[in-house]
């Protein structure tokens, strides 16, 4: 029983229910997908909201033009052209096809088939289905030679140590599916355009399309159940599979692909350089310098955590950096530390930040709130070395071309050890010292500051 | 040469055009005072006047927090800001790049608002005045130099062009590493790194990246920050080259070419 039979009123009384199954099963399908997915996505925003506040909402302009420019336009992309090139493709592909889901999905509702060829034309519908097969084969393409680069090649920002195991396969998963839907519309399109030809009913005419036009012949020997069963089993496997990617998505690097939009929005737009000012020390120096400016009637507030321990002391910004982190790895590929063979990886701590917050999730949802479970980001998951080794120098938040900022978290992970555990190399601890003593970083004498002007007076 | 502090200028009841902010490794670090004497040598031919904090100067607090030790930053900070508040400084240059970070970008939310100019723009700016003259061609005329971006004159406060114009100004021929200007390698310094030995590692940033400039056939690497300076003069001589390639600041080239 397939899904190409249009009721006919004055057949229904004959028709068996049976005729219904397709569209039902469609329709439960893609409401368990749709809902699946929902109830993922709800629970990667509960987790965001988890980080603390930033208020990161100023300048509405430059804000929209930054997403347009960076998530839209991958503008930070082109730093490297051939594989922007390629991701273009992928990316067109994916968000142009799903154009054509639409159909997919009326179609499965309505138990019709080619519900757009009457409401466009045989022959401007013809021309958009055959501009989706360019873009599907580009998709093919570019997906192998990403395959190729990962695995055959081995790029090395590809194949680093943190993408063992599960990362390195979601990447390949990913690729994978999208070469096998990609072929499934065009074997679909193939079968179709033959059993077309052979008046078939149920099959709407339409114009030869673009490429699937040229395939004809390697289906043409296949008898009509045959082509129908492709045709037929093309469209199930492929809006299958689309459903199935979609509630994927959340689980994987993918998630990048809706992420990028609110990430380019909510970046910080200061200047790369200006490291976040902590308000909460700035009052208690002002206080401590200007007893008169304290506030007296307040009651003590409970002592805050500087920095960050876990993902929770995070802003909601930098969780939500986690979950778009595309682990493409330009970050670490620019990273003095790591070029130079430190165990620091901005990418890595991108990636620990989600796993521990994935972790944290799914201990909420198990006890319903959190319960300590002895773990936290610094030490398990993120180590002192890794930490010690960056130059803030800022690299890996330029390459990176989701507008994740990893220094940020660096920054306040070093806060925390410092000054919640005190636990800083000997050398920074004589450094503090001496900016607090001498008031310059080194064992000078405050008085000597001035000794080059007199020698250049007496010069 | 005499050099005015703030203090000699305020007590004279007078306003000096820009505060020359000189920075711990300008004051105190043997190579860095070099570049803090050709700078206010400059400053000093072309007629501008010019003050320093001298003993009131004190750390921006910029390694404390890069560290991660904002208590200490802040109280840097607020003596700082104190200080030039009092003087009410509305402009400063400064020839190191990170105390122009920390006094432009990251004083005001604590109350310093200034206009702070890095010294390479500042030079720009009086080469495009023709306040500075060559003499001859330019002692540097056709030199091979090759330019290093610090991090946080380039990628944390974008100015790119303004340090490659007075080069190009000096005639000099100028070579691009194959990092530079956003993909810039840091010299290995920054975010206290000067302050503690490197981390584990298979080799050193600053030994990466002077062989990176050695590598272009430049004899001279032009850099912006007393920190770079160092560093890249350490990567030289573990490559033995300290005898073919020299590390200059924009402002020793400047001052060496001028009239
Ligand atoms: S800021 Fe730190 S983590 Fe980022 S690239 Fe520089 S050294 Fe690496
Ligand atoms: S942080 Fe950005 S540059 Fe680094 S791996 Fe993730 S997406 Fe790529």
């Amino acid at each position: 029983m397939f899904l190409t039979q249009k009721p006919v009123f004055s057949n229904l009384v004959k028709v068996t229910h049976m005729q219904y199954i397709p569209q039902i099963l469609f329709i439960i399908i893609s409401g368990v997908s749709i809902y699946l997915f929902a109830k993922k996505v709800g629970e990667i925003r509960r987790n965001i909201l988890l980080g603390r506040d930033e208020d990161l909402t100023d300048n509405s302009k430059e804000r929209w033009k930054n997403m347009v420019l960076l998530a839209l336009g991958q503008k930070k992309m082109f730093k490297r052209p051939v594989p922007a090139i390629l991701h273009l493709f992928v990316y067109l592909g994916f968000v142009i096809i799903n154009i054509e889901i639409l159909e997919i999905i009326l179609d499965g509702i309505l138990g019709q088939h080619r519900l757009f060829v009457p409401l466009l034309g045989q022959k401007l519908y013809s021309v958009l289905i055959g501009c989706f097969e360019i873009l599907a084969a580009l998709v093919l393409i570019g997906c192998v030679i990403f395959l190729i680069r990962r695995n055959i090649v081995k790029i090395p920002r590809l194949i680093q140590g943190e993408l063992k195991g599960w990362p390195k396969n979601d990447a390949n998963i990913i690729l994978i599916t999208e070469v096998i839907l990609m072929g499934l519309f065009l074997a679909m399109n193939t079968a179709d355009l033959v059993l077309q030809s052979r008046g078939v009913e149920h099959y709407t005419l339409t114009e030869q399309f673009w490429i699937s036009g040229n395939l004809t012949s390697i289906f043409s020997g296949l008898s009509n159940e045959a082509l129908i069963a492709i045709e037929r089993g093309g469209w199930w496997l492929h809006i299958i599979g689309v459903l199935a990617f979609m509630n994927y998505l959340p689980y994987s690097k993918h998630f990048h692909i809706l992420l990028a939009f609110p990430n380019a929005y909510y970046m910080r737009l200061k200047n790369q350089g200006e490291a976040e000012n902590m308000e909460d020390i700035q009052k208690e120096v002002l206080y401590m310098m200007e007893p008169e400016k304290a506030p007296t009637d307040a009651a003590p507030a409970e002592a805050p955590r500087f920095g960050a321990k876990d993902v929770t002391d995070l802003s909601w910004k930098n969780l939500m950096d986690a979950y778009a982190c595309t682990e493409c790895g330009r970050c670490t590929a620019n990273c003095p530390a790591n070029q130079t063979g430190k165990a620091l990886s901005p990418r890595k701590i991108m990636m620990d930040t989600r796993d521990r917050l994935e972790e944290v999730g799914a201990n909420i949802n198990k006890n319903k709130e959190f319960v300590d479970d002895g773990k936290t980001l610094v030490h398990d998951y993120i180590s002192v070395e890794e930490l010690r080794a960056c130059t803030t120098c800022q690299a890996c938040v330029e390459a990176c071309p989701v507008s994740i900022d990893p220094l940020n978290i660096i920054y306040q992970l070093r806060r925390y050890l410092i000054m919640e555990e005190s636990n800083s190399p000997e050398e920074w601890n004589m450094m503090f010292g001496n900016v607090e003593t001498s008031m310059s970083p080194w064992k000078f004498s405050p008085d000597d500051r001035d000794k080059w002007v007199q020698e250049m007076a007496e010069a | 040469m005499q050099v005015k502090s703030m203090a000699e200028y305020a007590a004279n009841g007078e306003m000096p055009e820009v505060l020359f902010w000189v920075g711990c490794a300008g004051s105190f670090d043997q190579r860095a005072q070099k570049i803090t004497k050709a700078f206010a040598m400059i400053l000093d031919k072309v007629g501008v006047k010019f003050a320093v904090l001298g003993k009131e100067e004190m750390c921006t607090g910029d390694p404390a927090r890069r560290a991660g030790n904002e208590f200490l930053f802040q109280m840097m900070a607020y003596n700082n800001i104190q200080t030039l508040n009092g003087y009410g400084i509305k402009k400063i240059v400064t020839a190191c790049p990170h105390c122009f970070n920390t006094l432009k970008n990251e004083y005001p939310a604590l109350g310093g608002e200034y206009e702070v100019i890095h010294h390479t723009t500042f030079l720009q700016g009086l080469i495009n005045e023709g306040k500075i003259t060559m003499k001859g061609g330019g002692t540097f005329k056709g030199k091979k130099i090759t330019y290093h971006d610090s991090c946080y004159l380039g990628r944390g406060n974008n100015i790119y062009e303004a340090p490659r114009e007075v080069l190009e100004a000096m005639d000099v021929e100028l070579i691009e590493m194959k990092r530079c200007r956003t993909n810039g390698l840091c010299c290995g310094a920054g975010g206290a790194q000067m302050f503690k030995e490197e981390e584990k590692g298979t080799t050193r940033v600053n030994f990466e990246r002077s062989e990176e400039a050695v590598a272009t056939g430049a004899t001279v690497i032009a850099a912006n920050c007393p920190f770079c300076t160092t560093m890249l003069s350490d990567g030289l001589k573990n490559q033995e080259k300290e005898d073919d390639v020299q590390v200059l600041d924009i402002a020793e080239i400047v001052a060496q070419s001028m009239e």
